[in-house]
């Protein structure tokens, strides 16, 4: 690996200093390393100091309040996200997105907050988080700040992080009443594969059993994960059906800009998108006790 | 504004960490991975690498209690860990049973994925001793054995799970 320098700040605000103080080096953010290390030793991104955030103690919290809803900070892995059973009760499809990240070797190390940094499109733990409405929470020496992670994303491995910012944590609301989630992706095997289509969908019903909400979103169909707005618009107001479940697979298509790669074809693609939102949509309304299909 | 001493960094690292149970202190680059330590500083050789990505899970060690690929720790890192490596699994030179059993089902041909399959296995046992098979054959999803196929992998983590091997 080319050389690079290597530092652990135990505080915030001298992870702020260095980055302040960088002065032209390229400081690189190390969470669970599993894409960063990698990177680095094929030489796809280059780095002069490696900046090690898992002693900063704000970016290990996880923490959930009714009120508050959940937090989840940068470093934290996937393991501790999935076992934690607030997470499973409160956010299933966020559970399942960090299940499927890598190998137990992989979840051990890999952060949420790296594979949001990472911004592939295929980023198995970013649609999750986007049905929930999630908020990137970002700082570096020159403030802190708030984006919707939905904004978050730029381009393929690209991000709305200055140089000088560092991804601190990402805040998820409460759960609105009556809901649930779930996450699925496709892949030609059982585990340890990329996305070739992904989808997450909340439901929340309100006391007639009509859709009070519903949020979708897509990774690996376009240059970022991205939300399926119409056909979230199909759903809400609307008392579930099959048929209704179809329309919405449908229109969740419009929200795709797919490629066709190794992994699958735009055609192929735009197919898994119906199937998998049809399929997230029956077991998050099965969550509430209506059984579709 | 709190500074922070860069220039003051070095291109040399002390790292103290515990492996297999005996303590260590080395030197070591900061671009140095931790299985690079571990190989070519400790000479602890029986983690091996493979893919160098990720993917293959050949240098699956612990790490305070936990599976990880040490392609992807950086040695410095690993500062203040417990590392547990194949070399480790043996007490008073008696084999680990999932090591016995491994033998005797033939779960091994040419045995370079062996010691990361070990260390998966023994990571399984320690969460969960009474996997299914189905159970297995997640836990071992990130270490791939091109030479013998999984499935005597597999009846041989399940013995040790089943007390059939001690």
């Amino acid at each position: 690996m080319r050389p690079f320098e290597y530092v652990a700040p135990k505080r915030l605000r001298e992870a702020y200093a260095i980055l302040a103080q960088a002065d032209g080096r390229t400081v690189r953010p190390l969470a669970g390393g599993t894409d960063l290390i990698d990177q680095l030793r094929v030489g796809r991104k280059r780095a002069d100091l490696v900046m090690d955030v898992k002693h900063i103690p704000e970016l290990m919290r996880l923490e959930w309040g009714p009120r508050k809803g959940l937090y989840i900070g940068a470093g934290v892995p996937c393991y501790r996200v999935y076992k934690d059973p607030v997470v499973a009760q409160h956010y299933p499809a966020i559970r399942d997105g960090a299940m499927l990240v890598g190998s137990w070797q992989i979840q051990h190390r890999a952060s949420l907050g790296g594979n949001i940094c990472n911004a592939a499109p295929s980023a198995d733990t970013v649609p999750p988080l986007l049905v929930y409405e999630a908020i990137a929470h970002i700082g570096g020496p020159r403030g802190e700040r708030e984006v919707p992670l939905e904004r978050f994303f730029t381009g393929p491995g690209q991000t709305v992080l200055a140089p000088d910012e560092i991804l601190l944590g990402v805040r998820v609301p409460p759960p609105p009443p009556r809901s649930s989630s779930h996450y699925l992706r496709f892949i030609p095997r059982e585990e340890m594969d990329i996305a070739v289509a992904g989808v997450a969908s909340l439901v929340a019903l309100d006391s007639r059993g009509v859709v009070a909400r519903a949020r979708i979103a897509l990774s690996a169909v376009a240059p970022t994960p991205v939300r399926a707005r119409d056909a979230e618009a199909v759903l809400e107001g609307q008392r579930p059906t099959p048929a209704l479940l179809v329309e919405a697979g449908e229109k969740a298509v419009l929200a795709t800009n797919p490629i066709t790669d190794v992994r699958g074809s735009i055609a192929y693609r735009k197919e898994l998108v119906k199937v998998l939102t049809r399929r997230t949509l029956s077991k998050a309304l099965a969550d509430l006790g209506i059984t579709l299909e | 504004m709190t500074t922070f001493p860069l220039d003051k960094l070095s291109l040399r690292t002390q790292v103290r960490m515990k492996v297999n149970g005996e303590p260590h202190v080395l030197l070591v680059k900061p671009w140095q991975t931790l299985l690079e330590a571990l190989r070519e500083e400790l000479g602890l050789t029986g983690t091996k690498e493979g893919c160098g990505n990720g993917n293959c899970g050949c240098c699956t060690i612990l790490m305070n209690g936990k599976t990880v690929n040490s392609c992807l720790v950086l040695a410095p890192e690993a500062d203040g860990a417990e590392i547990l490596t194949v070399e480790g699994l043996a007490q008073n030179g008696r084999l680990d049973p999932l090591q016995k059993a491994f033998i005797q089902y033939g779960a091994l041909q040419c045995g370079f994925c062996t010691p990361g399959f070990l260390l998966s296995a023994k990571y399984l046992l320690q969460e969960n001793p009474n996997p299914t098979e189905h159970q297995v054959r997640l836990a071992i999803a990130g270490n791939l054995c091109r030479c013998t196929g999984y499935d005597k992998i597999v009846r041989a983590i399940l013995a040790v799970a089943r007390g059939e091997v001690q």
